[in-house]
C-alpha cells in the first residue's frame, strides 16, 4: 500500500512538471513574446529593451528553469498588465473560481444522482427517457450560448438575476448553472449504469428477500455502491469545471481567474497567463492523485496494479 | 414441402444474414442513429449548396439594410428569409456559409487528432512494457491539461485564424482516440489471428493496417463522431471569444459574439446561429451513440 501510494505521487509530479514544461515551450513557441508585449508600433530598441529587461533573449531552458524555481516557492513573477504581482493577482482571483466551481458541483450532483437512480429504478419509464433526452440536448448545447440565453430570459425579460459582476449570491445562479449543467449527463449516465449493475446483485435481491421497504433497498443498501463511480468522475468533473471557467467567467464578468485568464491572454501577460495554466493543471492532478488514493483505499483490488 | 406445423415460420434465418445485414437491421430500428443521420446529412447537403442556395454572398454589406428581423417577425420580410446583422448582411447565407466552416473545421480537426491519437493509442496496446508507459503519461499529461485555456492562449500567440484553429484542436482532442485505440488493441492483441499474421512474417505495418485497424475500427469511428462534435462546439467557443476564426469570415461562434452587442433588442441574431450550433452538435452526438449502440449492443446500458 505504501509503494502503491509513493508510486502514484511520484506519477502525479513528472506528469505537473511535464505539463508545466510543455506548457511553457508552447507559450513562447509563437514568436517573439517580446514583441507582443511592447504592442504596435513599438521600436526595434523598445523591443529590444523589453526582451533583455524580461530575460526572453536567455536560451528557454534557462528561462524555464528560473521561473520553474521562482513558481515552487509561490512567485509567479510581475504581472506585465496588472499592477501588482501574479502571485497576489491569483490569491485575490482564485477563491471566486473555487466557489463557483464547487457550487456548479453541487448542482451537477444534486441533478445527476437523484435523476440517474430514479432512471435505473424505473427504466424504460418517462423518468427514464426524459433523464436521457435531457443528457443528449445537454451535451449538444453550448455553454456560452446557453449563458447568453439565460441572460436574455433572466436579466432581460424577466429581470430576476443580476447579468454580471460578483458582489452578491444571485450573481453565482446563473454562472452555476451553466458550468454544472455541463457536468450533469455525464454523471447521470454513470449512476444509472452503476445503480443498475448494483441492483442485479445478489445482496440486492438478499436485502428483499429478508422483507427490506423498497426505500431501504435502494436509499441504504444499493446507493453506497451505485454511486461510487460517480464519485470518482466527480473529482475529474471539477478539474474540467475550473477549465471551463475561462469561458463562463468572461461572460458574466465574473472577477476569477478564468476571466483574469481571458483578461491577460488578450494583453499578452504572459506570466500571469502562464501561471494560471500551471495552478489549474496541478489542481487538476492534485484531484486526479487524491480520487485514485480514495478508490485504492476503498477497493483494496486496485492497489494490486 | 414443409410441414405445417406454424412454429418454424415465426423463426428469423439469422443465418443468412450478413454482418453487415446485421447492421442495417439495427440500425433501421435506431431512431436516435436515423434522427442523428438525417440531421447530419441535411445540414452537409446545405453546406456544400451553400452557393446555390444562399440569397447573396456570406459578405455581402447592405448598409442601409441593417438589423432586419426575420421575416416571421415584426418589419420583416421574404428579401432575408433570417433578417440581416449589423452591416446590412443576410443572416440566411451567413448561416449557410458558416455550416461549411463548421463542418470543414470539425472534420480536420477530427483526422489530425485520429490520426495522431490512433497511431499512439495502437503503438501503446500493441508493444505494452516502456512503449506504453510512456505514452500512457502522454495521454495522462493532456488530460491534465486545461484544454479551453490552452487553445485560446496558444491561438492569441500563433494568432488566429481559419488554420491555426485546426491545428490547434487537432493537437488537443486526441485523447479520446488514444485511450480507446489502445484499450480495443490490447484486448485483441493476443488473438489467433493477429498470431497467425505474425507467424507468417508479415510486416508489422501491414499488419496493424490489415489485420488490427480493421477490427478497432468501430470504436473509433465512435470517438471520431464526438470528437468532431467536440471540435465543432470548441471552435464556436473560441470564435466567441476572439481568438478563434476572424471577421468576416461567417462562423457560428463569431455570429453569436457579433449578436452578443444587440442582446437587449434582437434576440434572435444570437437565437439563429446557437440553434444550428445547437443542432448540429446533436445530430453528431446522436449518430456517434447510435453508432456504438449498433456495432456494440452488448455494451449498450
Amino acid at each position: 500500500m505504501q509503494l502503491f501510494i509513493l508510486k502514484r505521487i511520484g506519477l502525479a509530479f513528472l506528469v505537473a512538471l511535464f505539463v508545466s514544461f510543455l506548457s511553457f515551450i508552447l507559450l513562447r513557441a509563437g514568436g517573439d513574446p517580446a514583441i507582443a508585449m511592447a504592442g504596435e508600433g513599438a521600436s526595434e530598441a523598445d523591443i529590444e529593451f523589453i526582451r533583455v529587461q524580461f530575460g526572453f533573449d536567455r536560451p528557454v531552458m534557462v528561462q524555464y528553469y528560473d521561473w520553474l524555481s521562482g513558481a515552487v516557492r509561490g512567485d509567479f513573477g510581475q504581472s506585465t498588465y496588472f499592477s501588482s504581482t501574479v502571485a497576489e493577482l491569483i490569491a485575490e482571483r482564485l477563491p471566486v473560481t473555487l466557489k463557483l466551481g464547487v457550487a456548479a458541483l453541487i448542482f451537477a450532483i444534486l441533478l445527476a444522482v437523484p435523476l440517474g437512480m430514479i432512471a435505473a429504478v424505473y427504466p424504460n419509464s418517462i423518468i427514464d427517457r426524459t433523464a436521457l433526452g435531457l443528457s443528449v440536448l445537454g451535451q449538444a448545447l453550448p455553454n456560452f450560448w446557453f449563458a447568453l440565453l439565460l441572460i436574455v430570459v433572466f436579466s432581460v425579460w424577466w429581470p430576476l438575476l443580476p447579468p454580471s459582476g460578483n458582489t452578491t449570491w444571485q450573481h453565482f445562479i446563473m454562472p452555476t448553472i451553466v458550468l454544472g449543467y455541463y457536468a450533469t449527463p455525464a454523471l447521470m449516465r454513470l449512476t444509472r449504469s452503476g445503480m443498475l449493475e448494483v441492483l442485479r446483485s445478489d445482496y440486492i435481491r438478499t436485502a428483499r428477500a429478508k422483507g427490506l421497504g423498497p426505500l431501504q433497498v435502494i436509499g441504504k443498501h444499493a446507493m453506497r455502491n451505485a454511486i461510487l463511480p460517480a464519485v470518482s468522475l466527480s473529482t475529474v468533473q471539477f478539474g474540467y469545471m475550473l477549465g471551463g471557467s475561462v469561458i463562463i467567467e468572461s461572460i458574466f464578468a465574473l472577477h476569477g481567474i478564468g476571466q483574469l485568464a481571458w483578461e491577460s491572454i488578450l494583453r499578452a501577460d504572459l506570466a500571469t497567463v502562464q501561471a494560471i495554466v500551471l495552478i489549474l493543471s496541478l489542481i487538476y492532478v492534485g484531484l486526479n492523485l487524491t480520487g485514485d488514493l480514495l478508490n485504492a483505499l476503498l477497493d483494496p483490488r486496485i492497489r494490486v496494479t | 414441402m414443409q410441414p405445417a406445423t406454424g412454429l418454424e415460420n415465426d423463426l428469423p434465418e439469422p443465418a443468412l444474414l450478413s454482418p453487415g445485414q446485421v447492421l442495417w437491421q439495427r440500425a433501421r430500428h435506431h431512431s436516435g442513429f436515423l434522427l442523428g443521420g438525417t440531421g447530419l446529412a441535411l445540414i452537409i447537403i446545405l453546406a456544400i449548396a451553400a452557393p446555390l442556395i444562399a440569397p447573396y454572398g456570406p459578405s455581402e454589406q447592405d448598409l442601409l439594410q441593417r438589423l432586419k428581423p426575420p421575416m416571421w417577425a415584426d418589419g420583416g420580410s421574404a428579401i432575408h428569409i433570417l433578417g440581416t446583422d449589423q452591416l446590412g448582411r443576410d443572416y440566411f447565407s451567413r448561416l449557410l456559409y458558416g455550416a461549411r466552416l463548421s463542418l470543414i473545421i470539425g472534420l480536420s480537426a477530427m483526422l489530425i487528432s485520429g490520426i495522431i491519437g490512433s497511431t499512439l493509442g495502437i503503438v501503446a496496446g500493441y508493444f505494452g512494457g516502456r512503449i506504453d508507459l510512456a505514452i500512457t503519461f502522454l495521454i495522462t499529461s493532456r488530460l491534465s491539461m486545461p484544454v479551453v485555456l490552452i487553445a485560446l492562449a496558444v491561438a492569441a500567440v500563433f494568432g488566429s485564424s481559419l488554420e491555426t484553429v485546426i491545428l490547434i484542436l487537432g493537437f488537443l482532442l486526441w485523447d479520446g482516440f488514444a485511450v480507446v485505440a489502445r484499450s480495443s488493441t490490447i484486448q485483441i492483441r493476443d488473438t489467433e489471428y493477429l498470431l497467425a499474421a505474425r507467424a507468417l512474417g508479415m510486416p508489422l505495418w501491414r499488419l496493424i493496417l490489415t489485420e488490427l485497424l480493421p477490427n478497432i475500427k468501430d470504436a473509433l469511428i465512435v470517438v471520431a463522431t464526438l470528437e468532431m462534435a467536440h471540435a465543432i462546439l470548441l471552435e464556436s467557443a473560441l470564435s466567441f471569444l476572439g481568438l478563434g476564426v476572424q471577421p468576416p469570415l461567417p462562423s457560428w461562434g463569431l455570429m453569436i459574439a457579433e449578436g452578443k452587442d444587440y442582446l437587449l433588442f434582437e434576440p434572435w441574431l444570437i437565437m439563429i446561429p446557437g440553434t444550428a450550433l445547437f443542432m448540429l452538435v446533436m445530430s453528431i452526438n446522436l449518430l456517434g451513440d447510435g453508432l456504438r449502440d449498433i456495432s456494440a449492443p452488448e455494451g449498450r446500458s
